[in-house]
């Protein structure tokens, strides 16, 4: 028997498996038993009714996607009245994924959603097409610790900030956020990218630009993971490519408490269930009783001569 | 133990021994047997593949999420909606009619007999009947003309009348005839190559089944120069019409909002998402095929 369950400071899952934003809805029911999950994650929330980006919104790329969907919804009122109680019909705790472009109305806004049942807060402020002081705060430190601070002051739930791979200096951006009372981080929204279609000359994105993510973004956003980690005292759940129970692995080894899978919803709808599955036979396999062990347990003590090491074989 | 396998489970068709993980859900993930994948034309190929009961449920004008293989040294990274052609129920098979255009349709055109092919579904919201309709028109034209095919399984169950009208550049690319005549349809032929095609022509055909009160819902896909006629004649005669859309998707489910597109609806206009909301929408509220 595998000890699966994990705590991102009060916050507990019976595996450390979640949806990322925006790839997961109650629709998913259609394919899989969201029961399964250790946790259930809206798409991002907006206060006001949002159309979303002109299409295409996505583009295939090597390794993974680009999506520039633009966080459309139906607002706020629509989502307390009606999205809420459809993903309460669901075990797995749910976190809420609220966005602002104003620091003063993310904090009315998280304020405004924490209503029974909501278990945790994930504030986006890191959506990669919008300007980096309207709403992709994730990009300064000052600017995410301030969306922050008023947000902590608003609410008593558990608050994940999810942080932005665009940033120059991401450590910099988490130190903020911790300092600021960010209960948690969630490392990283996608990378802001392009493609050129060379038949028609055209942007591939409607939005021309858009945020890329799959298993190309892994070992990027991993080292993100395991930096910050060193870095802070808060838990880090990791997002960025997931596409099995190893990926998992490396990411709780990096210093990630849980993760967040996206893409490989897309692939494969059930991935997340598999996944679970498999990183409980991982850890059976290895003899590993308690999945939250792996958080990080990295061994990175390396030889740091080069001679040394150099001289031992592969 | 170092795998670079991604972590999925698809029901292995026609074995015992894998579990579905969720009995209740419609939807599911298959690794289905590939039985027959040929060429009808100079575009078009013809896939045959095994199905699990689940899939058999599929509806027509639904549609299945293809994992193709590569056609290159690359690979592929999101899958590709395909509406289906045929549902067989007696031999447990699905048949598709797809042409090859990009990447993911190319890929698929190197499947042979005996290969295994990964797909998503069944997915959507297809073509309905209503209790009432004795006789409908369909048009289509291309692509469309496969998505409209199933409309025969509808028609022959609900023992309804119908005038198809198959528009295509050249004769030989207008596919589904035979399928409609089975179902007892009138199929009427139209090409570019004898001008027939035109939307003179085809306006006339469609007024004079109207006049003959043998209209009594439209259906197209395949054309936005079609679909703007049928939708204009079906305003004109308050006629009701269903169109099958298509856009570029990702996930298939719902969650993602990448497959939108513009409705309107009492003059309000709204996103739909084509993967849950469609394939098939309300002719009168498309703005354009």
């Amino acid at each position: 028997m595998v000890d699966l369950s994990v705590k991102i400071g009060s916050f507990e899952m019976t595996n450390p498996v979640m949806p990322a934003s925006g790839t997961f809805s109650p629709e998913m029911e259609q394919v899989m038993d969201i029961n399964r999950l250790g946790a259930t994650l809206t798409k991002t929330i907006s206060r006001e009714l949002r159309d979303g980006n002109p299409p295409p919104r996505v583009a295939e790329v090597e390794c993974g996607m680009i999506n520039c969907i633009g966080l459309p919804g139906k607002g706020i009122e629509y989502f307390l009245e009606n999205q809420i109680p459809d993903y309460l019909r669901f075990s797995p705790p749910l976190i809420v994924s609220i966005t602002s472009t104003i620091h003063e109305d993310f904090a009315a806004m998280a304020r405004e959603v924490t209503v029974p049942g909501v278990k945790a807060l994930e504030i986006n402020i890191s959506c990669p097409t919008r300007d980096p002081n309207g709403g992709n705060f994730a990009l300064h430190a000052d600017e995410t610790a301030e969306t922050v601070r008023l947000v902590r002051a608003a609410t008593d739930l558990p608050i994940f900030v999810k942080l932005s791979p665009n940033a120059g200096d991401i450590v910099s951006i988490a130190r903020a956020a911790e300092e600021a009372g960010a209960d948690a981080l969630t490392v990283a929204n996608t990378i802001l990218s392009m493609r050129i279609d060379t038949h028609s000359f055209r942007p591939s994105l409607g939005h021309k630009v858009g945020g890329m993510s799959g298993p190309a973004v892994k070992p990027i956003i991993l080292r993100m993971v395991y930096q910050i980690s060193k870095a802070v005292s808060i838990p880090i759940i990791g997002c960025g490519g997931i596409v099995k129970a190893e990926d998992v692995v490396e990411y709780m080894l990096a210093g990630a408490s849980a993760v967040q899978v996206g893409y490989a919803s897309f692939r494969n709808p059930t991935a997340m269930v598999s996944i679970i599955e498999d990183l409980e036979e991982w850890c059976d396999k290895r003899g590993i009783a308690r999945v939250a062990d792996l958080t990080g347990a990295v061994q990175d003590d390396m030889e740091t001569d080069t001679y040394i090491a150099a001289a031992a074989g592969i | 133990m170092e795998s670079t396998v991604f972590a999925a489970r698809p029901h292995v068709v026609g074995t015992e021994n894998t579990v579905d993980q969720a009995p209740a859900a419609p939807v599911e993930e298959i690794l289905t047997t590939v039985l027959a994948n040929d060429s009808i034309n100079d575009e078009y190929k013809h896939l045959i593949v095994t199905a699990s009961p689940k899939a058999l449920t599929a509806k027509p004008g639904q549609f299945f999420h293809w994992l193709c293989p590569s056609p290159d040294e690359g690979d592929l990274w999101l899958r590709r909606p395909q509406s289906i052609y045929v549902v067989d129920k007696e031999r447990q098979r699905l048949e598709f009619l797809y042409k090859c255009v990009g990447r993911g349709t190319n890929g698929a055109a190197t499947l042979k007999p005996g290969d295994t092919f990964n797909m998503v579904g069944p997915l959507g919201v297809g073509f309905s009947m209503e209790p009432g309709w004795k006789n409908v028109v369909v048009l289509g034209r291309g692509v469309g003309l496969a998505t409209l095919a199933p409309i025969s399984q509808l028609i022959a169950e609900n023992g309804i009348g119908a005038t198809v009208i198959l528009s295509a550049r050249s004769p030989d690319l207008a596919m589904s005839g035979d399928l409609f005549e089975k179902a007892g349809a009138e199929v009427i032929t139209v090409t570019d190559t004898d001008g027939t095609s035109a939307v003179e022509n085809v306006e006339a055909i469609i007024e004079q089944r109207v006049a003959d009160n043998r209209a009594d819902a439209f259906f197209t896909c395949g054309s936005n120069r079609l679909f703007m006629l049928m939708k204009r004649l079906g305003k004109k005669h308050n006629v009701p019409g269903q169109v099958a859309m298509e856009q570029i998707m990702a996930c298939g489910l719902g969650p993602c909002y990448v497959c939108v597109r513009t409705f309107e609806i009492d003059g309000v206009k709204t996103l739909k998402r084509v993967c849950i909301e469609g394939p098939v929408f309300d002719m009168q509220e498309a703005m354009g095929w």
